[in-house]
This record gives C-alpha cells, sequence and structure tokens, in this order.
C-alpha cells in the first residue's frame, strides 16, 4: 500500500535507498522521515581526524608565507605553476578528507533525510573554492556552520554562517573597512558589498525582498569589522573576530531601520531583524518547495511553508516536518532530476557500498561535473532539471554508470539492485529492459541510467 | 553510433542568425590567468619598455628570434606567434593593446567574473554577456569545450558544453539499448542524441583528457573548438586555457610565457585550417581579465596589472591594424604608477562584434547585454 509513498521517502526526501532501507521505512515512510529530524537520534556526523577552521587555516597562512619565500628564492626558475602551488598540498589535503567524509557519510548514513536538508542549506550558504584561502576550511564550514544549526532556528545558522572565516573570506567582508573608520582614513583601505547584497539577496530576503541599492551599502557599513585573525593578529589565528578599527562609525539604516552604533552588535541585529521577515521565510520556503517537489512548485506548498517557518519563528525543524506533512511533497511520478552528486550518492547507497575508495574520488566529481565546494557562484549550484539534464552531463553519467557497472556488475544483480533502489517506481519499459541484457554489467548500466534512476 | 538517429537531436547542420545573417561564427577564447600583454604585444618604440622590463622583452625585430614588426607602428608580435602575424599581415588580425573590463582590482576570480557576466563590478550578474546576446539572436547553438559552461554562455539562452571522456566511451549495444529504454521519454533522449552527434562534432582531439577540460592543453581545446563549429554543431563556441599567470621566471623570447603563446599560436592556425571556408565568416576572439605590471617583478616575472591586450582574429575581421587608444608607457602615463593604463574597454570591443558580426541591437546591448553600459560605445568597422 505503501511501496510507492515508501520510495518516495528513501528517494526524494533520502539519498537513495541503501540495500534494506526501503523496508525499514515501509511501515510508516512519514514517521520514518519525521524520526530522523530528532536530535536524539545516533549516527551524527563523526569529525574525526578533520581539523577545525581555525587549525586549517594556520595551515594555509603558512603555505603563503612559504610561497612568497620559494617565489623570491626560485626567481628565473622554469615553471612558476610549481612555485605557486608550493605548500598548497596541506590544504588541498584538508579538502579532499573533507570530501572523502561527507561523501562517505553520505553513503552510508540512516539518516539520509537529515543530510539531504545539511546539503540543501550548505548549497544556500555556498562557499566555493574558487578562492584558494576558502579550500582548506570549506568542508569545516559545512560542519561548523551548517550541521549544527539543519534542525534548530533559522537565525542561528545565518548568524553561524555569515560569520564563519570561509564566507567572510569567500565574499570579502574580511578586507571591507569603513571608509570613516580608523583604518579605513589611515589606508584608504575601502567597503566591500559582496557579503552585505549576497545575504539580501541570495540568503535571506532574496532577490525580490524589496531591498534597494542604499540597503546594500548601509549594511556593508554595519558589517566591517567582521573579519579573519592573520598570523600576526593578536587574536586567534584563523578565527573570526570583530576589529572596532576597521567598522564604520556610525547609526545606518536598513529596510527602513535605523541600527544605532553597537559594534559587533549592529549585524547581529540586523541578521536577527532579517531572519524574521515574511520575505525571507517566503524565499526560504520556495527554495525547499523547489528542491523537494517540483522545478515550479505550486503555490499552495509555499504558502504552508511559510507559515510554518513564520509561526515558529524560524525554525527549521518545524519547518522540516512540514515538509514531509505536505500532501503536494508525495506526487506518485518523479518530479525532479537528479543533480550530478544525488546520481553518484543514490548510486553507490544502491550498491549498498560501506567502503569508499578515495582515489577516483576527485576524479568522478569533477567528470560528472560537480566538484563539492565549487559552485559556479554564490547562488550555490543549481537545483533544476535545466541545469543538469544537458548532453554532456548524459554522456558523462553513461560513461561512469559503464564503468562502475564493469568493477561491480558481476556481483550484482540488476534486477534486484533496481528493486532495492527503485522499487515500484520502477516503470514497465525499464524492467523490461534490464531483464533482456545482455549482460549483468549492462543490466546494471541500464539500471542506473533509467528514467526513474536519474530522477527522484 | 547510432546510426542516423544520432543526429536527430538539436545540432542541425545549419546555424541561423537573427536578422537573416546565415553561417556566421564567433568563437571566444578567455585566457584565464591574465596574459601579459606587453609581452605578447610589444611596444618597441616606448623609450621606457627596457627601463621597466628589460628581462621580459623578446629581442627587436630583425634580430634573431627577435619579435615580428606590425608595420611601420613601433609595435611587433612575440617571436611564437608567428600565425597570428601572418594573420596580421593578411589583414585577418586586429588587435586592442591597452584594454581591460571595468574591473580595476586584482583578483583573477573577481577579474574573470567582470570580463565574462559583462556586468560593471564583481557578482553584478549571474549569467555571462554571450548568453544574453545569444538571447537576442534566437537560433544559435552555442557550446563551449570544458568540463562546465563557463560563465560568460550561462544564463536563459540554450547552451552545452563538451569535454573529452575520461573513460571509455560506452559500447554501442548498450547505447542502442539505452535509447529505447528513453522512448517516451523526450528530455533524455534529447540529451543522449545531442551528446552523440556533439561527440562526433568535437571529433577525437587528442591530448590528456583532463588537461583539455581544464584547459592546460591548449591546441586540443582550440581544436576541439573549431571542430564544433565546422561540423555546424555550434555557431557560438567558448574555449578556456589556463596558465597564463606568470609570476616567475615568465622569460622573452623563450621561457615560460613563450611556450605558451606558442601552443596558442599554433591551436589558432589548426582553428583557420579546421573552419576551412567558414573562416571567411568567422570573427574569434581572444581576451583575458587583466593585464599585467609594467615592470619586471622579483622574481623575473610580472604581477597582476590592469590593461591587456586582446585580439580579434578571421576571415570576417577588418585586421591589419592597431585598433582603439594607446596610453604610453612613460611614467606619469601609467596606472597607479604599476599598469599599463586601460585606455580602451573590452565591452566596446565586443559590442562591435555582436552588433556588426550577430547583429545585436544597439539598444539591447547598451541595456541587457552589458547593463548600464550606454555611455560605452561599440567599436565600428570591426567586420
Amino acid at each position: 500500500m505503501h511501496a510507492y509513498k515508501t520510495m518516495i521517502a528513501t528517494n526524494r526526501f533520502g539519498l537513495g535507498a541503501r540495500p534494506g532501507e526501503a523496508a525499514e521505512a515501509a511501515a510508516d515512510p512519514r514517521g520514518w522521515l519525521q524520526a530522523q529530524l530528532e536530535s536524539s537520534r545516533t549516527g551524527e556526523f563523526q569529525a574525526t581526524g578533520l581539523k577545525s577552521s581555525d587549525q586549517a587555516a594556520k595551515e594555509y597562512f603558512e603555505y603563503q608565507a612559504a610561497r612568497r619565500k620559494a617565489q623570491k628564492e626560485n626567481a628565473g626558475g622554469a615553471d612558476d605553476g610549481k612555485v605557486n602551488d608550493m605548500g598548497m598540498e596541506k590544504p588541498r589535503t584538508n579538502l579532499a578528507r573533507e570530501i572523502e567524509a561527507r561523501t562517505r557519510f553520505a553513503v552510508t548514513t540512516k539518516n539520509p533525510y537529515r543530510e539531504r536538508l545539511v546539503r540543501f542549506w550548505s548549497n544556500h550558504f555556498t562557499v566555493s573554492i574558487s578562492r584558494n584561502p576558502v579550500v582548506p576550511i570549506a568542508g569545516a564550514f559545512e560542519r561548523e556552520a551548517i550541521r549544527p544549526n539543519v534542525t534548530g532556528f533559522f537565525y542561528d545558522m545565518l548568524f553561524a554562517a555569515e560569520t564563519h572565516p570561509a564566507m567572510l573570506v569567500y565574499l570579502d567582508n574580511a578586507q571591507s573597512v569603513g571608509p570613516n573608520s580608523t583604518g579605513g582614513r589611515r589606508r584608504g583601505r575601502g567597503l566591500n558589498e559582496n557579503l552585505a547584497r549576497e545575504i539580501l539577496e541570495l540568503h535571506t530576503v532574496g532577490v525580490d525582498g524589496g531591498y534597494s541599492q542604499e540597503d546594500v551599502t548601509s549594511f556593508a557599513k554595519i558589517l566591517t569589522g567582521w573579519t579573519v585573525a592573520g598570523p600576526r593578529d593578536r587574536n586567534p589565528t584563523g578565527k573570526t573576530y570583530f576589529d572596532d578599527r576597521r567598522h564604520e562609525p556610525g547609526i545606518h539604516s536598513v529596510l527602513g531601520k535605523n541600527y544605532p552604533a553597537l559594534g559587533d552588535e549592529q549585524a547581529i541585529q540586523v541578521l536577527r531583524d532579517l531572519a524574521m521577515k515574511p520575505e525571507t521565510a517566503r524565499f526560504v520556503a520556495g527554495k525547499l518547495a523547489h528542491h523537494f517537489i517540483s522545478d515550479d512548485p505550486p503555490a499552495s506548498a509555499v504558502e504552508k511553508l511559510t507559515r510554518a517557518y513564520l509561526d515558529s519563528a524560524g525554525n527549521l525543524g518545524v519547518l522540516s516536518a512540514e515538509l514531509v506533512q505536505l500532501e503536494e511533497a508525495w506526487q506518485e511520478t518523479p518530479v525532479k532530476f537528479k543533480s550530478p552528486d544525488e546520481f553518484y550518492i543514490s548510486a553507490l547507497r544502491g550498491l549498498g557500498a560501506d567502503t569508499l575508495q578515495s582515489r577516483g574520488l576527485r576524479g568522478t566529481y569533477a567528470s560528472l561535473g560537480q566538484m563539492p565546494f565549487s559552485a559556479p557562484s554564490p547562488a550555490g549550484w543549481p537545483d533544476e532539471a535545466m541545469a543538469w539534464l544537458g548532453p554532456d552531463s548524459i554522456q558523462k553519467r553513461l560513461e561512469w554508470s559503464q564503468a562502475l557497472a564493469g568493477r561491480v556488475g558481476s556481483r550484482v544483480d540488476p534486477r534486484q539492485f533496481l528493486e532495492e533502489a527503485l522499487g515500484a517506481s520502477a516503470g514497465e519499459r525499464t524492467l523490461f529492459m534490464i531483464k533482456g541484457a545482455d549482460s549483468r554489467k549492462q543490466g546494471l548500466t541500464l539500471a542506473l541510467m533509467a528514467p526513474e534512476f536519474q530522477r527522484r | 553510433m547510432l546510426g542516423g538517429a544520432g543526429l536527430a537531436g538539436a545540432f542541425g547542420p545549419s546555424v541561423a542568425f537573427s536578422k537573416g545573417v546565415e553561417d556566421r561564427y564567433l568563437l571566444l577564447v578567455i585566457l584565464r590567468g591574465a596574459m601579459d600583454g606587453l609581452a605578447a604585444v610589444v611596444p618597441y618604440h616606448e623609450p621606457k619598455l627596457n627601463d621597466w622590463r628589460q628581462i621580459l622583452v623578446p629581442p627587436e625585430p630583425g634580430k634573431e628570434n627577435g619579435a615580428l614588426a606590425l608595420g611601420t607602428e613601433g609595435f611587433a608580435l612575440h617571436p611564437s606567434l608567428k600565425f597570428m602575424f601572418s594573420a596580421y599581415e593578411a589583414d585577418e588580425l586586429a588587435i586592442l593593446h591597452a584594454a581591460s573590463s571595468p574591473y580595476r582590482e586584482r583578483s583573477h576570480f573577481d577579474g574573470q567574473d567582470v570580463l565574462e557576466s559583462g556586468g560593471a563590478d564583481v557578482l553584478a550578474s549571474r549569467d555571462g554577456w554571450l548568453n544574453r546576446a545569444l538571447q537576442k539572436s534566437a537560433g544559435i547553438e552555442a557550446a563551449a569545450v570544458g568540463g562546465a559552461l563557463p560563465l560568460v554562455l550561462r544564463g536563459e539562452a540554450h547552451a552545452v558544453s563538451w569535454a573529452p571522456s575520461f573513460l571509455p566511451e560506452a559500447d554501442d549495444d548498450t547505447l542502442e539499448r539505452l535509447m529505447r529504454m528513453y522512448e517516451g521519454d523526450e528530455a533524455l533522449q534529447t540529451a543522449l542524441q545531442d551528446a552523440q552527434s556533439l561527440d562526433m562534432a568535437a571529433g577525437d582531439v587528442g591530448g590528456d583528457a583532463r588537461k583539455v577540460t581544464q584547459g592546460r592543453n591548449y591546441v586540443p581545446v582550440l581544436q576541439a573548438g573549431a571542430n564544433l563549429a565546422a561540423s555546424g554543431a555550434a555557431g557560438v563556441v567558448v574555449m578556456s586555457l589556463s596558465g597564463w599567470d606568470t609570476h616567475n621566471g615568465q622569460g622573452a623570447q623563450n621561457g615560460v610565457l613563450a611556450g605558451r603563446l606558442g601552443q596558442l599560436d599554433d591551436g589558432l592556425a589548426e582553428v583557420k585550417k579546421t573552419l576551412g571556408p567558414k573562416w571567411e565568416n568567422t570573427v574569434l576572439i581572444v581576451a583575458t581579465e587583466f593585464g599585467r605590471t609594467v615592470r619586471v617583478n622579483g622574481s623575473r616575472g610580472s604581477d597582476h596589472g590592469t590593461g591587456g591586450a586582446a585580439f580579434l582574429a578571421g576571415g570576417a575581421v577588418k585586421g591589419g591594424r592597431m585598433l582603439g587608444d594607446w596610453p604610453g608607457l612613460a611614467q606619469n602615463a601609467l596606472y597607479e604608477d604599476r599598469d599599463l593604463y586601460p585606455a580602451n574597454d573590452l565591452r566596446a570591443l565586443f559590442k562591435g562584434v555582436l552588433r556588426d558580426h550577430l547583429g545585436v541591437s544597439r539598444k539591447d546591448l547598451d541595456r541587457s547585454v552589458f547593463p548600464d553600459s550606454k555611455n560605452i560605445d561599440p567599436l565600428k568597422g570591426l567586420v
């Protein structure tokens, strides 16, 4: 009776059914999801062997120093690329370990709905390794700012994300200086509006949130001072601190409200107000509906989620529970085309993978076109079929599927794979084609590429 | 292969442009990392040139391994740019020196963002100017060589990317069965069909797949781009070449930069050869995010600067000349006492090409393709 609903729970809300998972979810698909939102549940992400952002940032500062030295010593040397890379190994190793750990966790977790939410919010608050200093701390950002708050209050995640070293560096607030601050007057350095603009446009009220360029500039002034301590700073290296000497003095107005000159508290007050705006509720609700319901979600669903957000003061646990209850999210047809990352994780889950070969992991992500922490812009990875259903994308998925099937195909019965991974959601044509495959390898390739497996 | 079915996708053989202009090609090559324009197009007539950067300057024209003099204007191409020199002589190459996007800081990430988004500021826009131009010229297929669509080509207009496979290609039998499985699923069917035609169009260009995908192996990248145009798969093709950030041991007639320029030149020669008669209807733009410092730095290289150089090549180009203004290299002419002054806005070059080659209207160029750029006049008579 719940056969299709079970598949929606494991695939649309979860990260793809592992063998046996459908059986666990079948009795009560909604309850199975709901239980994952409770913080008492075991199976949390273990950060063993991973570095905190300040530890990792210290290594980056060492890299910078080593690079400067190498540049001087290697003057006239043959390959500038090598010198620029010298000492970048440690930051890159941190990144590789983080990617490996989060991939392994996504493949094996028994709380896949919760983990999907982590990834959703991590993408909402995108940081990207397109900027070198973010490389070693992008993973720590997700662990420190996103994970602890995924069923907490939106404000707490907002504050943790915007004041994390990775975000302050990625969106330039670390260098932003108030023109009339002590530091600004002395050094002639200026205001950088990137973080203020992206908080408004991408993280809170959204592009139609009714703010003006003056709001952006004022908010940027309010944010000045929030920066990251360098190696010669009196503050703990690699940690966020508020530097009063960079802070633009005075009262500033954002979205029609004046914020008194209270130093670091000024930005905190703006963030608190932004988190409570109906526009923010609607923007967040719309993105969640887009992710879980369809590329074009019904207004009724967005409305219910908006209300849940406002009634709970932005409690993301409540919001995630409301999502599970929405009838609109249980359409018995695949509604979302998987991103490369979703496809990859669900394939490994479907095969019941417990171990992960770290070699080749980055190559896989690169060839499938979605390297973690490398979203093309602060807007994050796109969340719609149009962006992922292109020829090159399909070709690379097919080649990867065939290579994977070549490695494991002899040990896997494709019909069983399909039954565990897709159950009742596999269509007749797909079942027919897989039954008729000329080898297990080919059968598994087709199963991975099946329209129902490419979607959720 | 999939027999005839593979060609039934969105890629037809003809390329239609707005205003009924048919069969025109626009290729954009982005040099990522900031190419040293003063080394590529050397201003020999500048009295201060050797004071600033002697060890980065190739021998004078006429000397052994010397630069290639461009007429009597006092400029010369780097000795590695042999094909480009012949194109200049044949009036198929024009040069815009001292050129820059509106970006005035010195971060690669931000510089490329502004170069490609076409905005006046960093992160001003999430899609690219070339995509917005395509929205005004319905029917042009656009493609990029590389692992993902570059910002310049991102946006609402349809565009695809192609990169060589890291892995063995799918076998024919599996492909055929997959195609049958996709019957009734139009989106997947079209994507799979297009993938086959795109792969066939791009051809087997050799090189290391990873390096080609990342734009570090220039000739195969340019070859693939040319193949995509020559086969009719795309009328607009973007290619990215990385590795121009020559902080250390840049060299002069030989060395790191000379090697990169040589690869670029070889690749462009292949483009012309591959396009055959289509070269006559082609404009190829070579641009970079910014230039490099006028002075040599402490590690025998150059640092991030402002004014750089851009090239227009192709049979459709009215070439054999230097475009725009030349600010000079006198001390008081430098930008912030360190860079070549950005006397020419790259948007003027792009606008001129889009208007006269692709027929994009001035109004669209000023408002949507390059937002708020009314005061930037398109360069006239480029094609």
